[in-house]
């Protein structure tokens, strides 16, 4: 390029030096001012960029109905409510004793995605879940008593077949985890707060 | 003629007049009337025409509907059976819009087929063949936006289900997808913001056919036979040849389309979608679209989700590299008798795939789609590799205008000069 910039007479600038580089090692002024404009261009639209993309994320009034107060009093032992949290449904499920002892003693080599019951919950009998399928985000079935629970008596995601145990641990089918567990605290013997 | 303006041959004062300031005129005479065409031309050659009528169809039909669609997750439902009940011919709107998705696919899954078939993907179409990919990924994505606004059972589980994919990619799935949300479930942001894309993305699609278009009219059009015509004597002005061939085939799409609307409206949808959306239930079987269920059986084929995301996008992805997988100089399957019945196997496989997809995931469901999954990945990336190394072809004709004037087969030696001197 040089080259031909030379032949064809390149206009010089008086007082700034040559237009050229007559080595062709370091490349000319032009070039640099063209890199010059292309970085500022990615630059600039790059930073144009990020309040549209971000314009998408969740807003401030989305964000703001981040947490859900339960009363844990009307639930029998044996039964579960499913209740809305940040518009996704949220499990509590009392559990009776051998439900829990079922959780307790299968072996973690038999878990997929391994976690000791005790992990996974704060008080032995209250089991609190995301009620979304860890595959594709379907509700799994297993909340009310004519439910399928499944081949391991927790839940069952009629979706693509996917089987959690008593303490939401995945155990069969294509999810790749177990049902998470959001964040909550007792806030007395029988309230919990989601989020 | 003053400097500047373009030579126009049109004797119309008002036509000549634009013409020469704008030679539009000239453009559609040469890219539309007298545009050399091959002779040999059957009825699969139609589907290019139609799937772009079909897409002005929803184009027009879809800026109607907008003017009665309420995008909110409250009003959504009901805004659209008040376009049934109450809006003139509201119903009709619907109706032809919806199944003019359905004819959409029919059409485009032909016109690939028929890509694949005569091997119009091979040079020099191959960017003709990638531009045809991206204007059917466009097309899914603008399916899948659209089956989402009526707010239906299926429409928000169908949405649930696809945004989750993108949950598979590794570390930074869940904040993908929680942007595609704007929220921590589906919910308003979302059928908001894919209300604006499936207006868009159509506008989209009509610019990456013009590109169509402009890559088919410098290579031509490929033919049945998959030879390069040798002269005039091989082709035909496309007016009035094909615009009258293109018109019948147009007639028995619109009575097939008439057909669904009319007498079947909703055969190709899910009744579960004239339920109300309700994001704490999710319906016992979950099926999208006819259209998307092969391509459904994939996903569901792989016991891993991350590798059923990676093989349902590969399905379709493969086809990019499709014109360098085929490594055969013979385009046409007329001419490969080894892989023609291959790809015959492979449009089985398809089928397989979209019944399998159809059914609840489990034996011997899951099994076969496995099978067809394995042969329709295997047929792009063994088969054809294959063949295209060992396999011996048919000999070609030595010309278009031959067998289609003389009947077939090849000609002798040195023959080659007779049907140049015909035409």
């Amino acid at each position: 390029m040089a080259d031909t910039l030379a032949q064809h007479g390149a206009p010089q600038v008086p007082g700034h030096g040559p237009a050229v580089d007559p080595g062709g090692e370091g490349g000319t002024r032009r070039d640099f001012l063209y890199l010059t404009t292309a970085a500022f261009t990615v630059v600039g639209v790059g930073a144009l960029a990020v309040p549209f993309i971000a314009s998408m994320n969740p807003s401030r009034d989305v964000l703001a109905l981040a947490s859900t107060e339960v009363d844990l009093s009307p639930i029998a032992v044996g039964s579960a409510v499913t209740i809305v949290w940040r518009g996704k449904p949220v499990f509590v499920r009392r559990r009776t004793a051998e439900e829990v002892q079922a959780a307790r003693q299968t072996p973690l080599s038999e878990l997929p995605d391994p976690a000791p019951d005790q992990s996974r919950v704060k008080k032995d009998e209250w089991l609190v879940l995301l009620g979304v399928c860890t595959h594709l985000g379907c509700v799994p079935l297993g909340q009310k008593p004519s439910d399928s629970r499944g081949e391991f008596g927790g839940w069952f995601c009629p979706c693509h077949g996917s089987h959690y145990d008593t303490s939401g641990r995945i155990r069969k089918g294509p999810a790749p985890a177990n049902l998470a567990v959001p964040d909550y605290v007792f806030t007395s013997d029988t309230q919990i707060r989601i989020g | 003629m003053a400097i500047g303006l373009h030579e126009s041959e049109f004797k119309n004062p008002v036509i000549r007049w634009v013409d020469a300031r704008l030679p539009v005129f000239t453009m559609m005479q040469k890219e539309y009337g007298t545009f050399p065409t091959p002779r040999n031309f059957n009825y699969f050659w139609n589907f290019g025409g139609l799937a772009l009528v079909n897409l002005v169809i929803m184009i027009a039909t879809g800026i109607f509907l907008a003017m009665n669609y309420t995008a909110h997750v409250n009003f959504a439902f009901d805004s659209v059976e008040r376009i049934m009940r109450d809006v003139n011919y509201g119903w009709l709107l619907r109706y032809v819009h919806a199944n003019g998705a359905s004819m959409f696919f029919i059409v485009i899954y032909i016109h690939i087929w028929r890509a694949l078939y005569y091997g119009s993907y091979k040079a020099p179409r191959e960017l003709l063949f990638m531009l045809g990919v991206v204007i059917f990924l466009l097309m899914m994505a603008t399916a899948f936006l659209g089956y989402v606004l009526p707010w239906g059972q299926m429409s928000f589980w169908g949405a649930t289900v696809i945004t989750n994919l993108f949950s598979a990619i590794p570390l930074v799935g869940e904040s993908i997808v929680t942007w595609l949300w704007g929220g921590f479930s589906v919910d308003n942001p979302t059928l908001n913001r894919f209300y604006s894309l499936h207006y868009l993305l159509p506008f989209v699609t009509f610019g990456v056919v013009f590109l169509h278009i402009a890559a088919l009219h410098i290579t031509g059009s490929n033919n049945p036979l998959g030879i390069d015509p040798k002269g005039p004597q091989d082709t035909l002005p496309f007016h009035p040849y094909y615009t009258a061939k293109d018109s019948v085939g147009l007639i028995v799409y619109f009575i097939v389309f008439a057909a669904l609307v009319f007498f079947a409206p909703n055969l190709l949808g899910h009744p579960d979608n004239y339920t109300p959306a309700n994001p704490l239930v999710t319906p016992p079987h979950i099926v999208p679209e006819w259209y998307f269920l092969p391509f459904y059986a994939i996903l569901r084929a792989v016991p891993d989700k991350l590798g059923g995301v990676i093989l349902m996008g590969g399905s379709i992805m493969i086809l990019f590299i499709l014109p360098w997988l085929d490594t055969s100089p013979i385009r046409s399957m007329r001419f490969r008798p080894l892989a023609r019945i291959a790809l015959l196997v492979w449009l089985v496989s398809f089928f397989v795939l979209m019944y399998c997809g159809a059914k609840p995931p489990e034996e011997p469901w899951v099994l076969i789609a496995r099978l067809a999954t394995l042969y329709y990945f295997a047929y792009f990336l063994v088969i054809l590799p294959a063949l295209g190394a060992k396999e011996r072809g048919l000999p070609l004709p030595a010309s278009i205008s031959m067998p289609v004037l003389r009947g077939g087969g090849p000609l002798p030696a040195g023959a080659m000069a007779k049907p140049m001197e015909k035409a």
